[in-house]
């Protein structure tokens, strides 16, 4: 501390005139950004997904060609789509991996946004800043959500352009418009763990309590509610051969509603009616629903007005949780 | 006092049954530095943290610069440098730019604050370590790294809660040094929290023993002493280069001197308690008595005296 009387002076000089441009929350997105990218745990994931994601993209380049030239199939012409979805059985595609991974991908980001900084013991410091209290945790999730943003669109873009040079097919305007919804909706499926994980970090003090919350509702989720609803489900379904045809539909009908309470249900039924312009309905049609149906794709309007009820939910879960986070962290008291 | 810069009026906090702060009332006066002591857990650092706006008061104002910190925290936090008791840093960046961000939250354009970073970091003798991860700081460092967080914002108050934890002794003395230049010469308004009376005692111009949740004496040390040794204010310690013997013919007389109250023999030294300040009388009697004065000592109560005698007395 040698110098620090002559320093005084500098520091006390109330010239202020160079006030900046970028607010508080740019600087923090910023840094969140910058921290994130820098992290080991980041550098692990993105390296998951990139690996599932060639995988599946290899497998689904060796199959392309039969998969194209088999005459019934109303998908046939949309090549770009069926790059995304066919497999030979031996790995799955990448929306159905999508559907695995991006719980965890979210909860990594996640999980320790507030409570490492307060462990820490930044919070204390940063929240003493002339900076809104929502903002950061707005910076946190807006952060994560960039990173994730620009991941699956450069997988998207890099499928589209290693396709264009591979096949060197005709790309149809309608497939980029189903490709980047399928974006939009794995990111606010992301967004849903991120949003879910940042409530466990403010919740719980430890980190390792809130990472263990959020993977263990991913896998209660993706494991063990599908079980227990068929287990719950089988106790009052009378035997098959007695069903009559609507009573079967109707109990069908109330199994899908009751799996659909999981986020990774909305986002398969999601992800499956836009990648496939085929699938016409989520839950089953009789007969008279199908007489007189053409076997051709639907128009992605109608495959939207399909999925609109799963989209929707899965972004009023995701705006759930971020209202919980606002709620438990506006009025908390910060100590160090 | 006119415009007080930090003005609390009945504050409470309760937590629960516990009422961690209890109707405190304070008010600290432009360019003042004000040093609140306390045993731990007396609710210093709560009393502070609602100065700031981090946690709501039960009831009672915090007003700071004429500003209400709970309903409107952001433009007090403009003005106030607050210093944690542990303070943190991010591990996985350096030091300057941990200031950096600071500096930019603060809303320092990205060149301005990197200058500021770098003549502070310079000025806090971690001129070197500048580039380090603040992971490999050691507590004094962080300390003192803190500090200089504080003063990028070139803040019109700093509070400091504890600010001399884990700093070694010319640190300390640079540090306090810095704080009275700061105060003196920038009109800085100081709020330190210490559990080091003496140098709390050094540096500030007024203090608050705090217990209990209660602020239970206020003033500067003058004040603070009359009013705690009110029946003596005054000690001198009269120091023979012989014993005295016992018992001493010449104690009544002595005590007989207007103003002189109480006295003490130990050996060959007389204490003297004394309603005023009668040191040359004394003096004065023991050489007509003839007696070899080696040396005279007037007592000052200091704070460590005050606040033993508080807690002594409750």
């Amino acid at each position: 501390m040698k110098s620090l009387g002559i320093l005084y002076k500098g520091i006390l000089t109330r010239d202020r005139g160079a006030e900046t441009a970028s607010g508080p929350f740019e600087v923090m997105v910023a840094k969140e950004v910058a921290d994130q990218i820098r992290s080991w745990r980041f550098i692990v994931l993105l390296a998951l997904i990139v690996l599932t994601f060639l995988g599946s993209l290899y497998v689904s380049l060796g199959n392309i060609k039969n998969a194209v030239t088999i005459e019934q199939d109303p998908d046939g012409t949309f090549v770009y789509l069926k790059l995304l979805t066919i497999t030979d059985g031996s790995m799955p595609p990448f929306h159905v991996f999508l559907n695995f991974l991006g719980p965890l991908l979210g909860i990594a980001l996640g999980f320790d946004a507030i409570n490492s900084e307060q462990s820490n013991g930044t919070l204390i410091r940063l929240m003493a800043q002339p900076v809104y209290r929502d903002n950061l945790i707005l910076a946190k999730f807006v952060s994560a959500l960039i990173i994730i943003s620009h991941l699956f669109i450069a997988l998207a873009l890099l499928m589209i352009g290693a396709g264009l040079i591979i096949t060197g097919a005709n790309m149809e305007p309608i497939e980029v418009l189903r490709i980047f919804s399928f974006i939009f909706i794995s990111i606010i499926y992301v967004g849903f763990w991120l949003s879910l994980s940042i409530v466990f970090s403010i919740g719980f003090k430890q980190t390792a309590t809130s990472a263990i919350a959020g993977v263990g509702v991913w896998l209660f989720f993706t494991v063990f509610y599908p079980i227990v609803v068929n287990m719950a489900m089988k106790m009052f379904i009378p035997e098959q051969a007695m069903l009559t045809q609507p009573d079967a539909i109707k109990y069908n009908d109330m199994i899908l509603n009751l799996l659909r309470l999981a986020p990774s249900q909305l986002f398969s039924d999601a992800t499956t009616t836009l990648l496939m312009p085929s699938v016409r309905s989520l839950g089953p049609m009789s007969m008279e629903q199908m007489a007189g149906a053409i076997p051709s794709p639907l128009p992605f309007k109608e495959s939207l007005m399909v999925v609109w009820p799963q989209v929707s939910g899965l972004l009023a879960a995701t705006l759930f949780c971020f209202a919980c986070s606002y709620y438990l962290f506006m009025r908390r008291e910060i100590r160090s | 006092m006119e415009n007080p810069v930090i003005d609390l009026q009945g504050l409470t906090k309760c937590y629960g049954p516990l009422r961690a702060v209890d109707n405190l009332n304070l008010a600290i006066g432009k360019g003042e530095i004000f040093g609140l002591l306390g045993p731990n857990g007396a609710g210093k650092t709560t009393a502070i943290l609602m100065m700031l706006g981090l946690t709501e008061p039960t009831s009672g104002k915090a007003m700071v610069c004429g500003m209400n910190a709970t309903t409107n925290p952001i433009p007090v936090k403009r003005k106030v440098g607050y210093m944690p008791d542990s303070v943190g840093f991010y591990d996985n960046m350096s030091a300057i730019e941990n200031l950096v961000y600071t500096g930019k939250l603060n809303g320092i354009q990205a060149t301005e604050a990197n200058k500021r970073a770098t003549e502070l970091m310079n000025a806090i003798g971690l001129g070197d370590a500048m580039h380090k991860k603040t992971s490999v700081f050691s507590r004094g460092m962080k300390q003192r790294l803190g500090l200089a967080e504080v003063l990028i914002k070139r803040p019109e108050v700093i509070i400091l809660d504890e600010p001399t934890l884990g700093i070694d002794p010319a640190g300390v003395r640079e540090f306090l040094a810095l704080i009275r230049q700061l105060s003196c010469e920038q009109g800085l308004t100081v709020l330190l929290s210490s559990h080091h009376l003496h140098q709390v005692q050094q540096v500030c111009d007024r203090f608050g023993i705090f217990a209990a949740g209660k602020m239970q004496l206020e003033g500067n040390l003058e004040t603070l002493s009359k009013n705690l040794f009110a029946e003596d204010p005054y000690s001198v310690n009269i120091i023979l280069r012989n014993q005295f013997p016992e018992p001493w013919e010449h104690a009544a007389e002595l005590l007989s001197i207007h103003g002189a109250r109480k006295l003490d023999i130990h050996e060959n030294v007389a204490t003297i308690a004394c309603s005023s300040d009668i040191t040359p009388d004394i003096v004065r009697f023991f050489v007509t008595k003839g007696l070899d004065v080696t040396g005279v000592h007037q007592k000052e109560f200091g704070l460590d005296e005050i606040y033993q005698k508080y807690f002594d007395n409750n």
